[in-house]
């Protein structure tokens, strides 16, 4: 199988691999590159454990090839944390018990940080439509929405 | 004491709403599930699956495969065989293929392992091996199973003559039935219970690490229970050298278990055979189509329930007539002596008199069924059929349900209660949890604002479940699995500088136990949560222990830990005495410290004895300060609570929404009432998807249809209802810290809350029952039938 050269920039490093085309993003990250925070869930782009942002976007990358991430920027969970600071969707989920098992917490997350970039204050009508493309099987998504609110009001 | 936290914020015992110690590293990304696990030179295994649900294997050629790049081997039934790996028992000491030489028995089943140098490839093998199958005919319908003249399925069971895995009874039936014949009034409902799926977010998966030059076998692995793994394989694999001392079962960090984590899948045994075949780290890691259609399948009970009363509402008699669907083998992860689990508590919180339960469960070709959907053994189902049935009843009595439940309820004077069907319910006050839920949702106004949406024509219902659990198994003298005793255990050790390490039997997959049973050590020594370090999961290092499912681990573990905590306590009483140059009984403890009775400015704080416990303890006595303790509960604990659901249906559309759900709960004392709720918020959730969304549907080829999450429906946060929690404390008398099991309560309770919301509503066009899950094509079929919708 021919190999392809890209050159993904994950968490602003760029990184540099020979894939093949198959390749899955998340496999991209989590076994050429180490970085496990990125979780898998299923194989159809439903639950969202697998979500990191292309170029600031929330994308399922279960179902993006690496080969598609080439001259992209891709952010996962362990850029989200910056200088020993966490950044506030992660304080929110700690403070307000948004996570139990913590499979659905990187994915649901980046999601949640992608919506407060683009809309500061949410309602909780559009928190709970922003993450109605992860799962959560724990937490019943009330502490989900309380965390996401406790980013907001921390950043605004 | 009702949570009134006796401890400081700095300490953090029980009471403390303290963030969670586990999640600094779960936010970073930092947790470590199976499949972060990476050993050098690991291979992978992937699985070839039957695409028929019942075939006889003519051939499987596995030439193509071997020849793919990267793959390393094929492992079949004849591999096992050789062995004698390629059977296992089941949980309920029933028989399950390994691989199969022969026979298939399920779609989905497991037929080969192809052992490949990296995921892909593997893949590529799977796609390459070819096998020949013969179809068989296929019985889905338990029913027809259980009919006279059905073929036998189970061949494999010599002089089996029948598709009956077992037929179980309970209670007194004669009586039983000559109070039904005496009864003014008699009510029976059919109700089915789908087969459903637990779907925790992480799929099952190991990583066998064999180590040839040693012997030493360790795997890493999904799993709630790893020391009776640990067991299970040494008593299947102790034949072939993997004896128990060789063995390490160590269960990382785990994505949501829910029960469908406790048994042992074909797919760790043949990841384990290959990496002793080959000498190498092997992983599985199973995809979401193969966990939704293979593994651990809950529920699928057909209930005729029945119910005695007299004219003014008192019940007098249950009956209960269950066909229970296990599939092709009896793979419930039930207690010994319960093959139909906790079922007889079916009785539920009301004073009934009389009942009688028995169950015939059948073989079919479906997926070995029976595991839990986060609930304490068939709690669920017989909570439903109670529930349900109690409404069915008030509807014939027209009686308001909130008001037939009130005048049924066991009284709190009435505790501890003997059930009818033999259980000691421990603590309970059903009318007070009612009364609460009712206030808080404005049940009255609720009420009338029924009456005049129906008057406008428009479908609005009120459902009630006021249930009660069984928990924490068990005491030992009565629940054991595979012979296995059902105590949990607690080990802590405290270090010199005043820090301890505590290691627990059980096993978190998400309920948050590196903090509350931090917070237990804390309660009972004062040695601030923060400060102690919990450990699960690894067989080398905890304790033995029955694991993680059932909520079990509050009552037992939990309760180990503050056992242990207290011989530590009574250890440290010894320094203190001998330091302060006192007597023992002048001594009296205060929430971290040992003080002379009146004076407390003479005293010896945990830290300050801790230290001396290594530097200067009393002559004569051993050194350190640490302890064990296996507890061994002597009753369950039955945590209760009443939830109100109000829903409105969509008249065109027959979608049923939850626009309100009051829960109120019961779980005794609580240890830290942030994480009591999130567990309560998950469970109701849990509970709601069942009751509107998910079924795993086979066709007549015993095809499942359902077996992706884009027809297998998990609510997102959209459908998902801001729940609204309220809570009662009625404290276990018997358990240490007065605590029950509470996080499988609202998985129980939710489902006939919504069931009876959803009939409530429509009860004035005739309709009487609908079976969960109550999605909007079954209702707008009703609504048709029922001349509502064009």
């Amino acid at each position: 199988m021919a190999k392809h050269k890209i050159t993904v920039t994950v968490n602003g490093t760029a990184h540099e691999a020979e894939v093949d085309a198959r390749l899955l993003l998340v496999h991209l990250l989590r076994e050429d590159f180490s970085m496990t925070g990125t979780h898998i869930g299923c194989d159809t782009t439903h639950c969202g454990a697998c979500t990191v942002l292309l170029d600031g976007e929330p994308v399922k990358s279960c179902t993006i090839l690496a080969v598609q991430a080439d001259g992209h920027q891709v952010m996962t969970v362990e850029g989200l944390e910056q200088g020993g600071k966490l950044d506030p969707i992660q304080n929110g989920f700690w403070q307000e018990h948004g996570l139990q098992c913590g499979f659905c917490t990187p994915g649901m997350m980046l999601t949640s940080y992608a919506l407060l970039k683009r809309n500061k204050k949410p309602s909780e009508d559009e928190i709970r439509q922003a993450i109605s493309g992860n799962l959560c099987r724990c937490t019943g998504y009330v502490n989900i929405v309380k965390a996401v609110q406790h980013a907001a009001a921390a950043q605004a | 004491m009702a949570n009134t936290p006796r401890t400081s914020a700095a300490i953090s015992g029980m009471g403390h709403s303290m963030k969670r110690k586990e999640d600094p590293r779960f936010i970073r990304g930092q947790g470590n599930y199976v499949d972060d696990v990476k050993l050098p030179g690991m291979l992978y295994l992937d699985i070839v699956r039957s695409p028929y649900a019942h075939a006889k294997i003519k051939s499987i050629k596995t030439d193509k495969a071997l020849k793919a790049p990267g793959v390393l081997a094929v492992i079949t039934g004849e591999t096992l065989k050789t062995y004698n790996l390629h059977w296992m028992p089941t949980l309920s000491s029933d028989t399950q293929m390994v691989l199969p030489t022969d026979t298939v028995m399920y779609q989905s089943q497991e037929v080969a392992g192809v052992i490949a140098t990296s995921r892909y490839a593997a893949a590529d093998g799977v796609e390459a091996v070819e096998v020949d199958y013969e179809p068989l005919p296929v019985i889905v319908d338990p029913f027809k199973a259980l009919a006279p003249g059905a073929a036998v399925l189970r061949t494999d069971k010599e002089g089996k003559k029948d598709n009956l895995a077992f037929h179980w009874e309970a209670g007194d039936r004669a009586a039983t039935d000559k109070a039904f014949a005496e009864a003014d009034v008699v009510v029976k409902q059919n109700i089915y219970l789908p087969r459903i799926h637990v779907a925790s977010m992480e799929t099952c998966g190991c990583v066998a690490d064999f180590h040839p030059g040693t012997g030493q076998l360790n795997v890493y692995m999904t799993t709630q229970a790893p020391h009776a793994v640990r067991t299970v394989l040494a008593l299947v694999a102790g034949h072939v050298g993997l004896t128990e001392e060789k063995i390490r079962v160590i269960s990382p960090d785990i994505g949501g278990g829910f029960g469908g984590k406790v048994p042992v899948y074909p797919g760790y045994v043949i990841a384990i055979a290959a990496s002793v075949v080959i000498g190498k780290p092997v992983k599985w890691i199973e995809d979401r189509m193969e966990n939704l259609q293979a593994d651990s399948f809950a529920r699928d009970y057909h209930m005729v329930t029945e119910m005695a009363a007299t004219k003014d509402g008192t019940m007098t008699a249950l009956r209960i007539k269950t066909v229970a669907d296990h599939g092709y083998t009896n793979a419930s992860a039930n207690p010994s002596k319960f093959p139909a689990g906790l079922f007889s508590i079916c009785t539920g919180s009301y004073a009934l008199k009389h009942a009688f339960t028995e169950m015939d469960a059948a073989y079919t070709n479906k997926p070995p069924g029976g595991v839990a959907y986060r609930c304490s053994f068939r709690v669920t189902e017989a909570v439903h059929a109670v529930e349900r049935i109690t409404d069915v009843l008030a509807a014939k009595l027209k009686m308001d349900p909130a008001e037939l439940r009130m005048k049924n309820f066991i009284q709190p004077s009435q505790f501890p209660y003997k059930s009818v069907l033999g259980w000691e319910y421990d603590s309970g006050d059903y009318p007070r949890a009612l009364k609460l839920a009712m206030d808080k949702i404005g049940y009255a106004a609720l009420r009338k604002e029924q009456t005049e949406k129906r008057a406008k024509g428009e479908l609005m219902g009120i459902g009630i479940s006021s249930f009660t659990e069984v928990v924490g198994a068990g005491p030992s003298r009565d629940f054991d699995i595979l012979g296995i005793k059902m105590f949990d255990s607690a080990e802590i050790r405290i270090h010199p500088t005043g820090k301890a390490i505590a290691r627990f039997g059980t096993k978190s997959q998400g309920q948050g136990h590196e903090t509350t049973y931090a917070q237990i050590v804390a309660e009972e020594l004062g040695i601030p949560a923060s400060d102690v370090q919990v450990e699960e999961g690894d067989t080398d290092t905890a304790p033995y222990g029955l694991g993680t499912y059932a909520s079990r681990s509050t009552p037992t573990a939990g309760a180990a830990g503050a056992i242990a905590a207290r011989k530590i306590k009574a250890k440290a009483r010894k320094i203190a005495a001998y330091l302060l140059e006192v007597g023992e009984d002048e001594l009296e403890w205060s929430v971290d410290r040992w003080q002379v009775k009146g004076s407390p400015d003479q005293h010896k704080t945990i830290q300050d004895l801790a230290f001396a416990a290594y530097t200067n303890h009393p002559p004569g006595m051993e050194a350190g300060l640490e302890a064990v303790d296996y507890y061994d509960p002597p009753n369950l604990t039955f945590p209760f609570g009443s939830y109100i659901a109000v829903v409105d249906i969509d008249k065109g559309t027959g979608q049923v929404k939850v626009r309100r759900f009051v829960a109120v709960d019961d779980c005794g004392h609580i240890i830290n009432p942030l994480v009591v709720e999130g567990q309560i918020h998950g469970g109701l959730t849990m509970g709601l998807a069942p009751a509107l969304f998910e079924e795993i549907v086979y066709d007549e080829s015993g095809q499942n249809l359902t077996g992706t999450l884009a027809d297998y429906l998990l609510p997102t946060a959209v459908e998902s209802p801001k729940w609204e929690l309220g809570k009662t404390v009625t404290p276990s008398p018997h358990h240490p810290l007065g605590a029950k099991g509470v996080g499988e309560s609202p998985t129980v309770g939710a489902p006939p809350a919504i069931a009876n919301a959803v009939v409530d509503a429509l009860w004035h066009l005739g309709v009487r029952h609908v079976d969960i899950p109550i999605t909007p094509e079954k209702v707008w079929r009703l609504l048709r039938q029922h001349g509502v919708t064009d």
